[in-house]
């Protein structure tokens, strides 16, 4: 049974902070689209287009019949562990950071056996529900956990090096003018996190839900304004280097295609917050979390950013705020890129039209703040990269992945602005 | 003669005997600006960006670039600003008569008042009752309402609540009065705007903005340090940048007061 | 030349001879050519060759990159009618033996050196570990990278439960080569084994302790294969080879390797080699790790799956014992030299049968098994391989 994991002892400020190591990052090209789907929080295996046969390691043409259309597949997470070992020594600096370290062989339900990663409540011969997650090295891989929940699952030690669980960490979140904000604030206290930062712009206007957050235990609420470099500059001075985990809720929505705007004033205040103010952001906080990475249990190990699925392909109803959103959701790469080797996920939390009022004559469905807020912690306890909350997010998001440029031509087809 | 008034007043500057007032809040990108609706466009906040800091943008040299709106921090207000001013000559910042920027300036203390009531309305009786202790106002005088209201910070400044800002301004009389009777050249408060925060329930709305330019009068805001001005006798300075055709601008302030008896 | 029962040609009129093991170093600063270059100059050395007498050469490396075989014909100044390369790891011994047997039989080539060597600097086990196969890099190295320690310890494990065999059998078969090897001079471990020390050792992947694991080194072997005039002509001592087998990706569908390709081939094996496994007088098995040398007495049919534990305790496996195994100390107590290690129970039975072993001497030795493992490419070792020696009289 896993043992509560107890809040890290304080790190002895006279020592050397752990720089990160990385597990095994090569990967050919096929088994980058398995950590693609990890990255997802899906278990997808190549499957054989023709005999069915589910094929795993990756390969180019199936085993069984020779058909070289294998097909990425979601397919069923269940197993059994018939072999398994505690490895002492390992020649990867990382493993051998955190020996011993249990590993087994699982016999998939869907066929193939494979190596995975061993959550400490598995036991030998048991049935096991696999999950498919990025690693430190942003690697998808397969992790078996017990197939019933136990006590305190989420504190193993080798999921944790999965997730980015919020429990004794402290995270920042840059909105609390917001409800999104605000709702995200009340459920990273729910999951644990040691402090939270709140980022509050403009102080001088008052904003609904003040009260309420500043009379949160373990909310200690700072000034933040991503659209002010001196102000971000400022509390990272005073916060970066406790900062574990970094949500920015902050955006700026507003309706509107191009035309409707006779100035650009508006797409630059979307781009001051939503694309500057992300790159303000980073400058101050990247280098601090990135180099955190390693930092013991309680190490800095997420950037989370919400996003409009919008970001994938422009909806002219908010047409402006779309391509802010692009901007962003580019950065975000460039983001991933620059963390890449550090530990520390970029998680991208993609959502439809959100209950507020810009949103406000939309027909429903639309996502409320208590709901993304949930979606932010659970991305951060299952260590998910990329999540699409809410059905108008996750239609995007497929139709998406189906075809970008077939759902360009559905988001501007004529109409189509008003009906979505 | 007029050579002898400007060195008079050179002296007066350096012996001390004219002090130099300064009624500006320095431009500072946490200052509060005025909040409209959030469907209207807004004004923007003061911003700086570093160009360099003797570093390798820039190793001998620390420059930056700033942004802000017109009506961002201490500024002042053109004729054109307001729909009601829109059609006089020589109504923007860059063309407005040099003239105007340095005049003579009454200050009219409704301190108690506005710390009594944070919705105070300055009214032509009010005035009329100053100028009962300190004279007539003259023609041509910049006129400065004094709320104190440049002490209070943050949340307290702006004083917005669920139904919009409150905090002190004049009546639509009031400004009637100061054209009409007075003919001031123009009109200053402590406050964010020349109006009251409730301004938009007075008829006219917004009567500062509304009647002052469409009298090709001018305003100024955001002002500080009205507590150390006398009620008359000090000298107002306050040239905005010459933007063209520009509705407003950030600016400094500062006005002559006698010295002497200090 | 005779066809045999199952339509193979025998090896008969070709022999294997001159076998060559450059003293193992655990970390060298020279590269693979050198070690390689090494074994070229000791055959010329004991046949009384010269480069242009050789027309054949096939070779094995890890570290040779980038060069392959190829390249070593002008660097050792070969010029060479049939050349080939082969990158079967633990299987390579055998593997070579046969393709050379049948180019010489074949008259494509009249005298093949089969040469294998690998350097080890001090971080070269782990980059090379590192990209080793596609499907190790996707699939098996991000799991800790435990290399082949981890994956012999799910076989391990796997094989303990499902067929019985028994940490202190691991050990009888270690401690026995241990005790072979304080017999041969060119081993690496100098000291000698207990059974309470095998069992004691440190974990290094549960089941496995120090001891289950080969120490990779770098090192150099070779043999070579000829007509059996020419070999009589130059004076060599020889050895006919009764029998071979080679087998790849055997059983794929296994979920843990418990068997190899011998279990495929292994009725094939003893009928090529017209004898039966009673009656080899040693047997040098590929043992990277003990419960693999197991694997391979129960797959090439000295006893039944799972009986194995039964067969070690019935038998000692020491030189003078009943079941001489792994003569030399096998690569548990010499040391893994990289692909020298797929030869190097191939020339020492070599030595054995043909009367050039010296203080560690099997005595009246004239048949040996030889057999050979190699590539996990991801879970398992897909080549496996076996082949009979007899000494000529």
């Amino acid at each position: 049974m896993t043992e509560a994991m107890a809040q890290p002892a304080k790190r002895n400020p006279q020592k050397r902070a752990v720089l990160p190591t990385l597990p095994p990052f090569s990967r050919s090209r096929q088994a980058l689209t398995f950590s693609s789907r990890a990255a997802e929080g899906r278990l997808c295996l190549q499957v054989c287009g023709s005999c069915e046969t589910v094929v795993y390691p990756a390969r180019e043409i199936c085993p069984k019949c020779w058909c070289s259309a294998l097909i990425w597949t979601d397919i069923a997470d269940g197993g059994r562990l018939i072999a398994e070992t505690v490895l002492r020594t390992s020649i990867n600096t990382y493993f051998r950071e955190r020996m011993p370290w249990r590993v087994g062989t699982v016999e998939m339900d869907a066929g193939p056996t494979a190596l995975m990663h061993l959550h400490g409540d598995v036991e030998h011969g048991a049935q096991v529900k696999i999950i498919a997650r990025t690693d430190k090295s942003g690697q998808g891989v397969l992790f078996a956990l017990p197939k019933m929940e136990t006590p305190n699952m989420a504190d193993d030690r080798q999921l944790r090096a999965l997730t980015c669980d919020p429990k004794f960490r402290r995270a920042l979140v840059t909105d609390g003018r917001s409800a999104i904000g605000q709702a995200t604030v009340r459920a990273l206290s729910a999951a644990g996190a040691t402090q939270i930062f709140v980022g509050v712009a403009e102080q001088w206007r008052p904003f609904e839900g003040a009260a309420e957050l500043a009379a949160m235990p373990k909310v200690e609420i700072l000034p933040l304004d991503v659209t002010d470099t001196d102000s971000v500059n400022e509390l990272v001075g005073e916060i970066g280097g406790r900062t574990d985990i970094l949500i920015n809720t902050t955006e700026h929505v507003r309706p509107g295609a191009s035309m409707e705007r006779n100035n650009v004033l508006i797409a630059r205040e979307e781009m001051e917050t939503n694309y500057f103010g992300l790159m303000r952001l980073i400058q101050a906080f990247g280098p601090a979390l990135r180099a955190r990475g390693a930092d013991g249990d309680n190490s800095a190990c997420a950037w989370v950013n919400l996003l409009s699925v919008y970001a994938l392909s422009n909806w002219p109803t908010f047409g402006t705020t779309s391509a802010s959103q692009a901007a962003a959701f580019s950065l975000s790469q460039c983001l991933r890129g620059e963390f890449a080797g550090s530990g520390v996920k970029v998680i991208n939390i993609l959502t439809g039209p959100t209950e507020d009022a810009w949103h406000q004559p939309l027909p429903a469905p639309k996502v409320t703040a208590e709901g993304i807020a949930k979606a932010i912690v659970r991305s951060l306890q299952q260590g998910i990269e990329t999540m699409a909350l809410g059905a108008v997010a996750e239609d995007v998001l497929a139709r998406w992945r189906e075809d970008p440029t077939v759902l360009e031509r559905e988001l501007t087809q004529v109409a189509a602005g008003a009906s979505r | 003669m007029t050579a002898n008034a400007l060195a008079g007043l050179a002296d007066a500057l350096s012996n001390g005997d004219i002090r130099v007032v300064d009624l500006t809040h320095t431009l500072d990108p946490d200052f509060p600006v005025i909040v409209l609706p959030a469907e209207f466009g807004q004004c923007a906040r003061f911003r700086v960006e570093e160009i360099s800091r003797y570093d390798d943008r820039g190793p001998g040299w620390y420059w930056r670039n700033f942004s802000c709106g017109e009506h961002t921090g201490t500024h002042f207000d053109a004729p054109i600003h307001w729909i009601s001013g829109k059609d006089y000559p020589n109504a923007a910042v860059d063309s407005i008569p040099t003239s105007a920027f340095v005049r003579s300036v009454c200050v009219i203390n409704c301190s108690k008042e506005c710390a009594e009531d944070e919705d105070f309305l300055l009214t032509p009786e009010f005035i009329q009752q100053w100028e009962q202790q300190h004279g007539v106002i003259p023609a041509g005088n910049w006129v400065l309402m004094r709320s104190d209201w440049s002490k209070r910070s943050g949340a307290e400044y702006l004083n917005m609540r669920d139904d919009g800002a409150h905090s002190p301004g004049p009546s639509g009389d009031a400004v009637k009065f100061l054209i009409e009777e007075r003919d001031v050249i123009g009109f200053g408060t402590e406050t964010v705007g020349t109006d009251a925060g409730q301004a938009h329930l007075l008829s006219p709305p917004y009567p500062a903005h509304y009647l002052f330019h469409g009298a090709n009068r001018y305003g100024l805001q955001c002002l500080a340090n009205l507590d150390q001005l006398p009620p008359t006798g000090a000298v107002l300075v306050c040239p905005p940048l010459k933007i063209k055709n520009g509705s407003g601008s950030p600016l400094r302030v500062l006005a002559m007061i006698d010295g002497s008896g200090s | 030349m005779t066809i045999g029962s199952e339509g193979r040609y025998s090896y008969d009129g070709v022999v294997i001879t001159a076998p060559v093991s450059i003293p193992y170093q655990r970390y060298s600063p020279k590269p693979a050519h050198w070690w390689l270059g090494q074994v070229l100059s000791e055959l010329g050395l004991k046949a009384n060759l010269k480069p242009s007498n050789v027309d054949g050469l096939c070779a094995s490396s890890f570290t040779l990159f980038p060069d392959t075989a190829v390249g070593l014909t002008q660097h050792f100044g070969l010029t060479l009618s049939w050349l080939d390369h082969i990158p079967v790891g633990g299987a390579c011994g055998v593997v070579a033996l046969r393709r050379a047997a049948r180019a010489v039989q074949s008259g494509d080539a009249n005298i093949v050196a089969c040469i294998a060597g690998d350097t080890n600097h001090v971080d070269s086990f782990r980059s090379m570990l590192s990209s080793f196969s596609q499907f190790s890099q996707d699939a098996a190295y991000p799991y800790g990278s435990g290399g082949p320690n981890a994956s012999f310890a799910l076989i391990t494990a796997y094989h303990m439960e499902q067929f019985g065999s028994k940490a202190e059998d691991f050990g009888k078969i270690c401690v026995a080569q241990r005790d072979n090897a304080l017999q041969y001079a060119n081993g690496l471990m100098k000291s000698s084994l207990s059974l309470d020390q095998y069992l004691d050792a440190r974990l290094i992947a549960d089941p496995l302790r120090l001891y289950d694991c080969v120490m990779p080194c770098a090192g150099g072997e070779g043999f070579l294969v000829m007509r059996e005039s020419e070999a009589v002509a130059l004076n060599l001592p020889y050895a006919n080879i009764l029998s071979t087998i080679e087998r790849h990706n055997a059983f794929p569908d296994d979920p843990v390797q418990f068997r190899g390709g011998w279990a495929l081939d292994v009725d094939e094996f003893w009928r090529m080699a017209g004898i039966a496994p009673n009656d080899v007088d040693l047997l040098q098995t590929y043992d990277d790790y003990p419960v693999i040398s197991l694997m391979q007495i129960e797959d090439l049919g000295f006893c039944e799956k799972g009986q194995v534990s039964d067969f070690v305790a019935a038998n000692t496996f020491t030189n003078e014992g009943s079941f001489p195994h792994n003569t030399s100390g096998g690569q548990l107590s010499v040391g893994q030299a990289g692909a020298a290690g797929g030869y190097l129970g191939l020339v020492e039975a070599l030595r054995q049968v043909t009367g050039q072993a010296t203080d560690n001497a099997v005595q009246d030795a004239n048949i040996a098994a030889v057999s050979g493992f190699g590539m996990i490419n991801f879970d398992r070792g897909l080549c496996s391989g076996a082949a009979v020696l007899q000494g000529a009289a």
